[in-house]
C-alpha cells in the first residue's frame, strides 16, 4: 500500500520551484505563438539600439579624431589676409601660452595640366611645412607628404588625375605657378564630403603660393592658422576670455571641443529624430503585443479554469502567465537588439559620405542594454493589461463555458487594471522624456500619442455604431454578415483600427516629414540653361573673357560683384548695435532667471538662428555668435532688373525716377533683412573697401537659392555702385564637352586667376549625394513599413481563432469558399479603409506639427504618398484577413464534430 | 439496368468505407469496410462503444471528411468524387446537422443562427422561416438572445431549428442529447421525431442512449470500426 505524505506536507502553496516548473511546462504549447506576438517590439528595439550605438560610435570616433580633424588645438580663420592687429594678437598668444603656429590658405582655383591640356576647378590648400600638428596625411606612393617642405610639388586627390587625364610626375599649373604632382592623397583626416562639389584638393607648399599670383584683390580665400599648445593647456580656457577681442577684429577661432560639438551635432539631431521614430515604433509594437497577448489570453481560458479547479489561486495563475510573457518579451527584445547591432554595422556605409570621420564600429553595451530594458518593459506593461483578465476566470468555466469576451470582461474601476493603465501611461511619458531633447518635446510626443490613440478608439466606436445603424436587410447576406462582424460581441474593430490606424499614422507621418525635408534639396538645375560659370573675373578682364565665351557659345547672365561690409544702420554703427543686442540678451536672461527659467542652451539659440541662409560666399554660421550678419562680408551686385529666381515680397523695385540725393537704393533678401531687423525705408551705410556708401532699403526679395545662378543678399541700383571696385561672374551656355573643355583651357591660359565650373559636373556630384540621401530616407520608410506588419498580424490574430471556427461552422452549414471569403473581405475592407484613412488624416496633422515645430519649415502634404501608404495598409489588412480565410479551408469541417 | 432506380430509392449508401489515420509510420484503420444503405425517410440510429468510430462515420456520411477507400453516395451524388466546394453546396441544399456541443455561432442571435443556412442559399423569406421555426421549438420570445444567454437544452433546440431551416433531405446528429439531462434529452428527441415526420426527411443519429435508440426505425451497431449489427425495429 502506498502511503500519502503527512498532512503537513500540503502547505496549501506551491513552492516557487514547483510553480516555475509548471509555468515552463504549461508554456510549451504557446511559446512560439507568444514569441511571435512579442516580436512586434523587436523592430522598435532594433531601431533604438542601432541608432544609439551608431551615434555613440560616431561621437567616440569624432572625439578620438577631433584633433586630427582640426589639425591643431585651435584653428583661426579669416577671409582676408591677417591685419597687423591680428598678427600682434597671435604673437602675444604665442608668448603668453607657448603656442606654435602652422598655416593653411584655402582657395578655389583652376588647375591645368599642360601635357594633357585638362583643366578643372580645384581647392588649393597652401600649407606651411609644419602642417598639420595632429593627424597623419598618407600618400600614394607612400611617404611623399614631407616633400612639401622642400620642393614645389603638389599632392592631389586621385579624382583630379582622372579628370585631367594626368599621372604622378606630370606638372600642373595653378595661376602662374608650376608644380610637379608628387603623389596622390590617400587618407586625409576629415572626409571630403560635400566640399567635393567645389573640387578635388590640391596641397602645395605655402612658400610657393606667391608664385601663383592667384590671391589678388577680392579673391575668395580662407586664411587659416592652426595653433598648437603645450600639453595640458586648455584651449577653451585660453580662447574664452579673448572672444570679444577676436570678434571685434573679425578673426574666427575654433577649439577642438567646439569642432567636436559642431561635427557631432548633426549626428545627434539625426539620432534624436530616428530615436523618436524608434520610440514610436516601440509603442506601436506595444499595441501589437497587447492585442497578441489578448488572443493568447483567450486561448488560455480553459486551461486557467481547469488550473483553478485544481486549486491554483488567481495570483498564481497570473504569476505564471506574467512570467511567460516577461520571458518572451525579453527574448523578443534581445532579438531586436541583435538585429539593431547588425544594422549598426551596416550604417557606416550608408552614411559614409555624410560623416566627417571614419567611424569605428564597436559594440556599445550601454545602448544595447538600454534598448533591451526599454523593450522588455514595454512588452511587460503592455501584456499586463490583457493578462490581468485571467484573474477573473472562474473555475466554473469548466462546467459552463461563457463566451471569451464575457469571461475576460473587467470592470473599468478594477484597481489593478487602473494601476496598470496608469503605469502604462506613465511609462510612455517617461520614455518619451528620456528620448526627447526637451521636456516640452517629450510631453508633446506622449500627448500626441495619447491623442492619436484616443481619436482612433473613438473612430472604432463610431464604426461599430455606424455599421449597426447602417445595416440593411436587403443587402446580400455575405455583406451583412461581414458588416455585422464589426459590432457583434467579441468584435475586433477596436484592436484592428487601433493598430492599423497607429501604424498608418506613424508611417505616413514619417514619409510626409521626409518628403518635406527632401523637397528642400530638390535643386532645380534644369531650370537654368547655363552649364558653365566663370568667376573671379577682374574688371579689366571682363570684356576679353566675355568675347571669348561668345565665340564658343551664349552668355546668359553677367553680374558685377562688389565686396562690402555694413558700417551702420540708420546712423547707428555696427558696434553700437551689437552693444545694444548684448545688453538686451543679458536683460533677457536676467528676466528669465527671475522667472525661474533655464537660460537658453546653445542649441536653442542655434535653433533661433537656423533661418539664416547661406548665400553665395556665405559661410557656416558659428554657434551663438551675435552680430554675425552685421559683421560678415557681403558680396553684392547691382542691376536694374529682377532675375527669374527672385520675387519682390515688400516695397517696389528700383524706380528710374526716384532720386534720394546721395542715397542710392538697395533691395534686401527677406531672411537676412529679418535677421538684421531691417525694414523698408531704413538707411544702411556700407563700407566698400574704405569708401562709405549710403543706401535706402526700397524692397525686400524672396530668393530661390537652390538654383545654380548667382544670387545676392543685397542688390543695388546701378547708379550707386557703378564706380566701386568689382569683379564679375559670368554664366554661359556652351554645348558639347570638347568645346567646354577647350574654352576652359583657353581662358585659364590667358587669365589664370579666372576660375570656371562645369555645372554638369557639379550637377552629377550633387545628384550623387542626393541619391544617397534619398536612399537613406527610403531605408527608413521601408523600415517603418516593416514595423507595421507584425503589429497588424497580432491584431488580427486576436480574433483569428474565432473567425476560423465560425468559418468552419459556416462551411459545415454549406457556405462555399467564395461566400466565406466575401464575408471576410467585407469586414476587413471596412476595417482597413477606416483605420488607414483615420491614420492618414492624423498623419497629415502630425506631419504638419513636426515640420512646423521641429524643423521650422513650411509643410505641404505629399498626398500621393499618403494615399499610397493608406492603400498599402488597406491591402495588407485585407490580405491578412483573407489569410485567416485560407485557414478555414485548411481545416476540414470534421473539427466542428470533434470540438467539444 | 437496375442500378439507377436503386440509387434513387436509397437516400444514403456507404460502400466498403474505410478510414485510416496515420500515426507515426503506422496506419490505423478506424473504420473498416463499412457498407449499408439507408432508404429515404428512415430514422437510423448508429450505436456502439466509445471509440468505435461513430463520429468518424458520421463525418464521412455527411461529406465533412473523405474516406481512405470506398464510396459514400448521398441522394445520388458520389461524395468521394466531389470537391470541397461542391460538397459544401450539397450540404447547404440537402443536409442538416445537429452536434453534441450545439455549435451555434456565438456572435449571432438565436434567430440569426437559424437564418444562416437559408441566407447562404440566398433563399427569400429567411426571417419569416426563422420565426416559424422559433415558434415551432417554443423559443419565440428568445430569438434575439445570444447563445450564451440560453440554456443547453434551449441551445440544442435552436441548433435543431437551424438544421431544419432549409428543409434538408437528410439530417445528421451526433449525440444530440449527450449534453442534456434525460428529460430535456427526451424533449429534444421528440422534436427531432416530429420534424422528421412532418418533413419526411431522413435522419441519421449517433447516440449512447439505448432507450432513444430503440425508438429509431433501424439501429446500426459499430464495434472497433466495423458494422457488427444492423436491426430493423419490429413495430
Ligand atoms: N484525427 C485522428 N487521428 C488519429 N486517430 C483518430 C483521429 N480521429 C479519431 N481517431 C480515432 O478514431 C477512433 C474513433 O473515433 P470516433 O471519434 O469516431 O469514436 P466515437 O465512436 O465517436 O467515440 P465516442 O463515443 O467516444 O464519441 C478513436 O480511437 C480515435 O482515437
Ligand atoms: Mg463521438
Amino acid at each position: 500500500m502506498t502511503s500519502l505524505p503527512p498532512a503537513s506536507a500540503y502547505n496549501g502553496r506551491a513552492s516557487f520551484r514547483q510553480l516555475a516548473g509548471l509555468t515552463w511546462r504549461e508554456s510549451r504549447s504557446a511559446r512560439r505563438r507568444l514569441l511571435l506576438y512579442m516580436s512586434a517590439i523587436s523592430l522598435g528595439v532594433a531601431a533604438l539600439v542601432a541608432i544609439d550605438s551608431f551615434a555613440d560610435n560616431v561621437t567616440r570616433s569624432v572625439r578620438e579624431q577631433s584633433r586630427a580633424l582640426l589639425g591643431g588645438d585651435i584653428s583661426f580663420s579669416s577671409n582676408r589676409p591677417y591685419t597687423a592687429e591680428q598678427n600682434a594678437f597671435l604673437d602675444t598668444l604665442a608668448i603668453k601660452n607657448g603656442a606654435t603656429y602652422a598655416h593653411v590658405v584655402t582657395f578655389p582655383s583652376m588647375a591645368l595640366v599642360p601635357r594633357s591640356g585638362g583643366t578643372r576647378l580645384v581647392q588649393v590648400r597652401a600649407v606651411s611645412a609644419n602642417y598639420p600638428f595632429y593627424g597623419e596625411i598618407t600618400t600614394e606612393p607612400a611617404g611623399r607628404w614631407s616633400m612639401l617642405k622642400t620642393a614645389p610639388v603638389a599632392l592631389v586627390d586621385p579624382s583630379l588625375l582622372v579628370s585631367l587625364n594626368a599621372h604622378v610626375g606630370d606638372s600642373i599649373t595653378l595661376g602662374l605657378g608650376r608644380f610637379v604632382i608628387a603623389a596622390t592623397l590617400k587618407d586625409v583626416p576629415g572626409s571630403a564630403g560635400v566640399a567635393e562639389i567645389i573640387g578635388p584638393r590640391v596641397f602645395i607648399p605655402e612658400r610657393y603660393l606667391p608664385e601663383t599670383q592667384l590671391l589678388v584683390f577680392g579673391s575668395t580665400a580662407d586664411y587659416g592658422v592652426l595653433a598648437k599648445l603645450p600639453n595640458k593647456a586648455n584651449p577653451d580656457k585660453i580662447i574664452g576670455p579673448e572672444r570679444p577681442k577676436l570678434e571685434k577684429m573679425q578673426l574666427r577661432a575654433r577649439t577642438v571641443t567646439q569642432s567636436e560639438e559642431n561635427t557631432t551635432e548633426a549626428i545627434k539631431q539625426l539620432s534624436q529624430f530616428i530615436g523618436i521614430v524608434g520610440l514610436v515604433a516601440l509603442l506601436l509594437g506595444g499595441v501589437g503585443v497587447a492585442s497578441g497577448v489578448r488572443a493568447f489570453v483567450a486561448r488560455k481560458i480553459d486551461t486557467v479554469a481547469i488550473l483553478r479547479c485544481l486549486g491554483a489561486s488567481s495570483g498564481q495563475v497570473l504569476a505564471m502567465y506574467v512570467a511567460q510573457a516577461a520571458a518572451m518579451g525579453l527574448i523578443g527584445s534581445i532579438a531586436g537588439a541583435a538585429l539593431g547591432v547588425a544594422v549598426q554595422f551596416g550604417l557606416p556605409s550608408v552614411f559614409k559620405d555624410f560623416l566627417p570621420v571614419d567611424v569605428t564600429v564597436t559594440l556599445e553595451p550601454a545602448a544595447i542594454l538600454t534598448g533591451i530594458a526599454i523593450g522588455g518593459w514595454i512588452a511587460l506593461i503592455f501584456s499586463l493589461r490583457p493578462l490581468l483578465a485571467l484573474r477573473n476566470v472562474s473555475p466554473l468555466q469548466t462546467l459552463r463555458r461563457d463566451a471569451d469576451s464575457e469571461v475576460l470582461r473587467m470592470r473599468w474601476n478594477d484597481i489593478p487594471r487602473v494601476a496598470v493603465n496608469v503605469a502604462l501611461a506613465l511609462s510612455v511619458v517617461a520614455i518619451a522624456l528620456l528620448r526627447a531633447s526637451t521636456v516640452r518635446q517629450g510631453l508633446s510626443i506622449s500627448g500626441a500619442t495619447f491623442a492619436v490613440i484616443g481619436v482612433l478608439t473613438l473612430s472604432a466606436v463610431l464604426l461599430s455604431w455606424l455599421s449597426r445603424k447602417a445595416l440593411r436587410e436587403h443587402w446580400p447576406y455575405v455583406i451583412r454578415q461581414g458588416v455585422a462582424n464589426l459590432y457583434r460581441p467579441a468584435n475586433q474593430t477596436q484592436s484592428v483600427i487601433l493598430s492599423l490606424g497607429f501604424g498608418a499614422f506613424l508611417i505616413t507621418t514619417l514619409v510626409l516629414v521626409q518628403s518635406n525635408l527632401l523637397k528642400q534639396f530638390n535643386i532645380k538645375v534644369d531650370k537654368s540653361n547655363a552649364n558653365l560659370v566663370f568667376f573671379d573675373i577682374q574688371e579689366d578682364q571682363f570684356l576679353p573673357v566675355d568675347s571669348m565665351v561668345r565665340s564658343s557659345g551664349k552668355v546668359l547672365q553677367t553680374a558685377p560683384i562688389v565686396t562690402m561690409r555694413i558700417a551702420s544702420i540708420n546712423d547707428r554703427s555696427v558696434e553700437q548695435i551689437i552693444g545694444d543686442a548684448r545688453a538686451r540678451i543679458t536683460a533677457d536672461s536676467l528676466a528669465r532667471a527671475q522667472r525661474g527659467e533655464k537660460p537658453l542652451t546653445g542649441e536653442e539659440r542655434r535653433d533661433a538662428q537656423r533661418n539664416a541662409p547661406n548665400g553665395p560666399g556665405g559661410r557656416q554660421q558659428q554657434a551663438g555668435r551675435p552680430g554675425w550678419a552685421l559683421r560678415r562680408d557681403y558680396r553684392s551686385t547691382y542691376r536694374d532688373k529682377l532675375t527669374s529666381s527672385e520675387k519682390i515680397v515688400q516695397g517696389k523695385w528700383f524706380s528710374a525716377a526716384a532720386q534720394h540725393g546721395d542715397t542710392g537704393e538697395v533691395s534686401f533678401e527677406k531672411d537676412v533683412a529679418d535677421e538684421l531687423h531691417i525694414k523698408l525705408g531704413d538707411v544702411i551705410t556700407w563700407d566698400v573697401q574704405g569708401v562709405q556708401i549710403a543706401s535706402r532699403v526700397t524692397s525686400l526679395r524672396e530668393v530661390t537659392w537652390a538654383r545654380f545662378e548667382p544670387n545676392f543678399f543685397a542688390v543695388f541700383s546701378p547708379r550707386s555702385l557703378r564706380d566701386a571696385p568689382k569683379q564679375f561672374v559670368l554664366l554661359a551656355d556652351v554645348r558639347g564637352t570638347p568645346k567646354v573643355a577647350a574654352l576652359q583651357r583657353d581662358i585659364v591660359k590667358r587669365f589664370p586667376n579666372v576660375s570656371s565650373v562645369d555645372l554638369s559636373l557639379v550637377q552629377q556630384t550633387v545628384e550623387k549625394i542626393l541619391r544617397k540621401v534619398s536612399t537613406a530616407i527610403r531605408f527608413m520608410a521601408l523600415f517603418s513599413l516593416a514595423m507595421g506588419i507584425p503589429v497588424l498580424f497580432s491584431a488580427v490574430a486576436a480574433t483569428r481563432r474565432d473567425r476560423i471556427r465560425e468559418g468552419v461552422l459556416l462551411k459545415t452549414l454549406g457556405a462555399t469558399r467564395g461566400q466565406i471569403m466575401k464575408i471576410l473581405l467585407a469586414e476587413y475592407a471596412l476595417l482597413g479603409i477606416l483605420g488607414s484613412l483615420t491614420g492618414m488624416v492624423l498623419a497629415i496633422g502630425g506631419g504638419w506639427a513636426i515640420t512646423h515645430y521641429v524643423f521650422d519649415n513650411d509643410f505641404s502634404p505629399a498626398l500621393g504618398s499618403a494615399v499610397a501608404i493608406a492603400g498599402a495598409m488597406l491591402g495588407l489588412t485585407v490580405a491578412i484577413g483573407l489569410l485567416a480565410g485560407r485557414d478555414v479551408f485548411r481545416e476540414t469541417p470534421m473539427s466542428a464534430l470533434r470540438e467539444g | 439496368m437496375l442500378s439507377k432506380p436503386t440509387i434513387r430509392i436509397f437516400m444514403l449508401i456507404a460502400k466498403e468505407v474505410t478510414r485510416e489515420y496515420r500515426s507515426g509510420d503506422q496506419q490505423i484503420a478506424v473504420l473498416r469496410d463499412v457498407s449499408f444503405s439507408i432508404p429515404q425517410g428512415s430514422f437510423v440510429a448508429i450505436v456502439g462503444p466509445s471509440g468505435s468510430g461513430k463520429t468518424t462515420l458520421l463525418g464521412l456520411l455527411a461529406g465533412l471528411d473523405t474516406p481512405t477507400r470506398g464510396q459514400v453516395i448521398l441522394d445520388g451524388s458520389d461524395l468521394t468524387k466531389m470537391s470541397e466546394n461542391e460538397r459544401a453546396r450539397l450540404r447547404g441544399e440537402k443536409v442538416g446537422f445537429v452536434f453534441q456541443s450545439f455549435q451555434l455561432i456565438p456572435t449571432l442571435t438565436a434567430r440569426e443562427n437559424i437564418q444562416v443556412p437559408l441566407e447562404l442559399q440566398g433563399a427569400d423569406g429567411a426571417a419569416a422561416r426563422a420565426d416559424d421555426l422559433l415558434e415551432r421549438i417554443g423559443l419565440k420570445a428568445r430569438g434575439h438572445h445570444f447563445p450564451m444567454q440560453l440554456s443547453g437544452g434551449e441551445q440544442q433546440r435552436v441548433a435543431i431549428a437551424r438544421a431544419f431551416a432549409n428543409n434538408p433531405r437528410i439530417l445528421f446528429a451526433d449525440e444530440p442529447t449527450g449534453n442534456l439531462d434525460a428529460a430535456t434529452g427526451a424533449r429534444v428527441f421528440e422534436l427531432l421525431e416530429s420534424l422528421n415526420r412532418e418533413s419526411g426527411s431522413t435522419i441519421v443519429l449517433v447516440t449512447h442512449d439505448a432507450m432513444l435508440a430503440q425508438r429509431a426505425s433501424r439501429t446500426i451497431r459499430l464495434a472497433d470500426g466495423a458494422v457488427v449489427g444492423d436491426t430493423e425495429a419490429t413495430a
